[in-house]
């Protein structure tokens, strides 16, 4: 049960001269719900765009399941570290780092903090756009709809993913037309349209009233069982991070600072002078 | 190839790539700031090549007073430009600013073609720039010499500017982050004005460079050095001033030395900036002096 | 409020028999004449231009000006592959034609074919560097391509025949070609366009970085929709030539491409129903236009704006007050359909009605 399925490595992230993300290093099982907390401008959002590949990480390596989605250790030290105690380094000798679209073909796939959604576009379209990367069709075959067994398939998938979250009714509307809360169930809804096997939401309830974001909870367990995930996300709501995670990890100016399920987090005095405390006081 | 000749063509290549470096820095600094390409740039380029026809042409107007006042008209016309085609549309998708600049760039030569006609006219002879100076067996115009002295000294001008001044602040921090600039009070659209106005300055100085080593002028003369200088700032990484100095010089001496050591490649000449764009893209696509870029998600 | 199916299926029908007869009575000099026929053919050939062009503009959300470099592989594959064999050598004159060229000699669609090809292989050996970062650079790019592949044709004497160009192509000898071409051409567009590929393309448009993380390799999808809109460009290029029966590079001056690029903000970039509308509005109307060129003299006064180059700076005036003040364009991104014309009617008489109550 407890078989890894992303590990961050070492990462660290350098714009310019800012360091944005310091020698991260964490892991998330399979079938957990992780949450990533720390302050403002703690490098949390960095770090998920190293995950999925937006960024190169200036140092480290990041893994998912047996594939190495980016890998770089400029001063030899990925060397000392691994080639010694490794046999089957093969696995592991990728340098460079992989687009984020492999990285959603292996099964990760995200949300973003700041809504992306394909704004004129309907909801339908929004989530069918997911599916086009699986597609066997090539551009030909799919111009003189050789492939309309496919598009139907797919078509009837994105359909029955709608039902299942709720947005079967707003199926035709424009993305940017619909309410907050539903942009962000969107987004949610185009991200397990591509499967994935590892889900990562940056501040899902980022703008919700206590009511939606109990909802949201409830949301998240819900698609978690149904589609079988493994769940590593941002959050702020505090309530809804110790309500749904089974293990948090706390970001300060780059840095890991603590680690452990939400009691031990609630008691860690580090933590505490960080982050909540800062809350406290607001 | 003999070490005179050799030396002829390194001269030529300098100062040609000189012209280019003044034409490629009004790209870089509006593109560091706004990231979008100027069209007009070239264009700009071409009218103050006309202001210096009619001042002194056709006004009779001496050098001296002349040069200052058609690098005051070209900067007015700068701004002008960036009020009617890109303030407008500050909030418009980037293709839209870039349709408008391209109707901007095409409006100015269809305006030249126009006005002025499209026959080519002989651009005033200043002599002291214009006169051929024999050193051994090298013979060359003082332009040729002038040409990257002034760059030298306008660079180092610019870097003054942008890295002790106040204007010189803003700027960075606009290109930095344009959003957060704006929260911090700063003056967005006088630092736009101001990056224009140097823009087309340094434009209206390379035209009158420019007329000394090439006298024809003609409505579409910016189009080419527009694109080909667009490419060296590229090269040197788009957005950085030295860059851009030194992507204008060594396109310059490329195309020269092309030319020099390949005769039979002449007609292609035109064809080396863009042969040199896709390699750049290919090999070091931040240019040569660029820093890593990295957009915010 | 919207129309039965079967209404519309009808309203599309007669459409078409409509669209069908008066090209017919066209082609057989019923109606219109010489100049109007091939202003009419103008204009199907940059309809097909202007639509693979928002094709890539207006639909994947990159900007390419090398519609007139394209369109000149096109042209010139057409032009150096149809004339015919015995007048090679009267057109030729200075250089004679590569013996080898000379001996190819190809039917008109094949040449068509092989031009579009061709510009499609150019476009991906532009676009591979070009796209895989900044879509910026493109512009740049293609508008330098554009004016390579002119110097390029006027170099190549035996193949080109250099400056003077190529004469003697054979024509188009009914209004079907063009119009068929169009309807081919942008059919295949339309379909492309709402196949998933086409969302792909939609998706990157609207934001690249979600379509990344959506699984959508943005490289491939770019230089793909890149290829594609530069295979039909080539196609209409070769029409071009065919049409005009005469080609050389000069006119293939990068600033042809500005004449796609007004047409497709007028039709409004991603909308092929707008970009066909708006293809005839400019062509004929740059054709209307030619007037401004003309010394005008009223009551035997001679207004002095009238003089050549006059119809050029109302051309770009027109284009930047399009992007500055209008634009959506006549379609925004919108197409062109029954309901939209059915409600629009009823929003005028509504309006109409309303307007008449009051008085």
């Amino acid at each position: 049960m407890d078989r890894q399925v992303l590990g961050v490595n070492d990462v660290t992230m350098q714009f310019g001269g800012v360091v944005a993300v310091n020698n991260l290093s964490l892991h998330v099982n399979e079938g957990e719900i992780v949450a990533l907390i720390g302050p403002n401008g703690a490098g949390k959002t960095t770090a998920f765009n190293v995950i999925t590949g937006v960024y190169a990480p200036s140092n480290g390596q990041v893994v998912f399941k047996d594939n190495v989605i980016s890998s770089n250790y400029p001063h030899g030290k990925f060397r000392k570290k691994y080639l010694g105690e490794q046999e089957t380094m093969d696995k592991y000798s990728v340098v460079k780092s992989m687009t984020p679209d492999k990285i959603t073909k292996l099964g990760v796939a995200r949300t973003f903090q700041n809504i992306r959604l394909f704004k004129n576009l309907t909801v339908f379209e929004n989530v069918l756009i997911a599916k086009h990367m699986r597609s066997k069709a090539n551009f030909l075959s799919a111009t003189f709809r050789l492939n309309y067994k496919e598009e139907k398939q797919n078509r009837d998938e994105t359909m029955e993913l709608l039902k299942i979250l709720g947005l079967d009714d707003v199926k035709d509307e424009v993305a940017h037309s619909l309410p907050y809360g539903k942009q962000r169930h969107l987004e949610i809804a185009r991200a397990l349209a591509t499967k994935p096997e590892l889900l990562l939401l940056d501040e899902p309830a980022a703008g919700m009233n206590p009511q939606e974001t109990v909802e949201l909870t409830q949301f998240i367990k819900k698609i978690k069982d149904d589609f079988n995930l493994t769940v590593f996300m941002i959050e702020h709501h505090m309530d809804l991070v110790m309500e749904i995670s089974d293990r948090i990890y706390v970001l300060d100016f780059g840095k890991l600072i603590a680690e452990g399920t939400p009691e031990e987090i609630q008691n860690n005095q580090r933590v505490i002078d960080a982050y909540l405390g800062v809350q406290q006081d607001e | 190839m003999s070490m005179d000749i050799f030396m002829q063509h390194l001269l030529n290549g300098i100062s040609v790539g000189s012209l280019y470096a003044l034409i490629a820095i009004g790209y870089t600094m509006v593109y560091g700031i706004l990231l979008l390409i100027n069209f007009a740039h070239g264009d700009i380029f071409m009218m103050a090549s006309y202001f210096m026809i009619f001042a002194v042409v056709d006004f009779g107007m001496p050098i001296w007073i002349a040069i200052p006042l058609i690098i005051l008209l070209t900067v007015i016309l700068g701004m002008l430009l960036e009020r009617s085609a890109y303030k407008p549309l500050r909030e418009a998708p980037r293709m839209s600013i870039m349709i408008s600049a391209i109707g901007a760039s095409f409006l100015l030569e269809n305006l030249a073609t126009y006005l002025f006609s499209g026959v080519p006219k002989g651009y005033p002879d200043i002599p002291w720039l214009t006169k051929v100076v024999n050193i051994g067996n090298v013979s060359f115009q003082i332009v040729t010499v002038v040409a990257p002295v002034l760059v030298i000294f306008i660079l180092i001008g610019l870097m003054w500017l942008v890295n002790h001044t106040k204007t010189g602040m803003a700027m960075r921090a606009v290109s930095k982050d344009f959003e957060t600039a704006r929260l911090m009070g700063i003056k967005i659209n006088t630092v736009i004005a101001a990056t224009f106005a140097i823009g087309s300055g340094l434009a209206a100085v390379g035209s009158v460079l420019w007329g000394a080593k090439y006298s024809s002028v003609y409505p579409l003369m910016g189009v080419m050095p527009g694109l080909k200088c667009f490419v060296a700032a590229v090269f040197g990484g788009i957005g950085n001033i030295p860059g851009a100095v030194l992507g204008g010089i060594v396109l310059g001496l490329g195309e020269t030395m092309l030319v020099a050591f390949f005769p039979g490649l002449t007609g292609y000449r035109d064809a080396f900036a863009f042969v040199l764009l896709i390699v750049m893209l290919l090999v070091r696509p931040n240019g040569l002096l660029g820093e890593k870029s990295t957009d915010k998600v | 409020m919207n129309m039965s199916k079967k209404t519309k299926n009808i309203c599309t029908a007669i459409l078409i028999l409509v669209a069908v007869i008066l090209i017919t009575l066209f082609d057989n000099d019923v109606i219109g004449n010489a100049y109007i026929k091939r202003v009419l053919n103008l204009a199907a050939i940059y309809a097909i231009i202007s639509v693979s062009m928002n094709l890539v503009n207006g639909f994947t959300g990159m900007f390419s000006l090398g519609q007139a470099g394209f369109m000149a592989i096109g042209a010139f594959t057409v032009a150096v592959f149809t004339v015919p064999a015995e007048s090679i050598p009267s057109i030729f004159y200075i250089e004679p034609m590569a013996p080898w060229l000379a001996a190819i000699r190809l039917p008109f669609v094949v040449a068509l074919l092989v031009g579009g090809l061709i510009a499609a292989v150019l476009a991906l050996i532009i676009g591979y560097p070009v796209l895989r970062l900044k879509s910026d650079y493109l512009a740049i790019a293609t508008l330098g391509f554009s004016e390579i592949i002119r110097i390029v044709f006027t170099q190549m004497q035996t193949i080109t025949n250099g400056a003077l160009g190529i004469k003697c192509i054979p024509g188009i000898t009914t209004m079907w070609v063009p119009f068929g071409a169009a309807a081919i051409c942008i059919g295949i567009m339309v379909l492309l366009i709402n196949s998933s590929y086409g969302r792909a393309f939609k998706a990157i448009r609207e934001d690249d970085i979600a379509a990344e993380a959506m699984g959508i390799n943005l490289s491939f999808h770019k230089n793909l929709s890149f290829a594609i809109s530069s295979f039909f460009t080539a196609i209409a290029g070769g029409l071009f030539a065919s049409l005009l029966t005469a080609v050389d590079p000069k006119q293939f001056y990068f600033t042809l491409t500005y004449n796609f690029l007004l047409i497709i903000v007028l039709g409004g970039m991603g909308s092929v129903t707008g970009t066909i509308i708006a293809s005839f509005i400019i062509t004929g109307g740059l054709e209307w236009l030619r007037f401004f060129d003309e010394p005008l003299s009223v009551m035997g006064y001679n207004i002095p704006i009238f003089r050549a180059g006059l119809r050029m700076v109302v051309f770009s005036l027109l284009l930047m007050i399009l992007v500055l003040f209008y634009r959506k364009g006549i379609m925004g991104q919108k197409e062109f359909s029954w309901d939209g014309i059915y409600n629009w009617i009823m929003k005028v008489k509504t309006r109409l009605s309303r307007k008449k109550g009051g008085a």
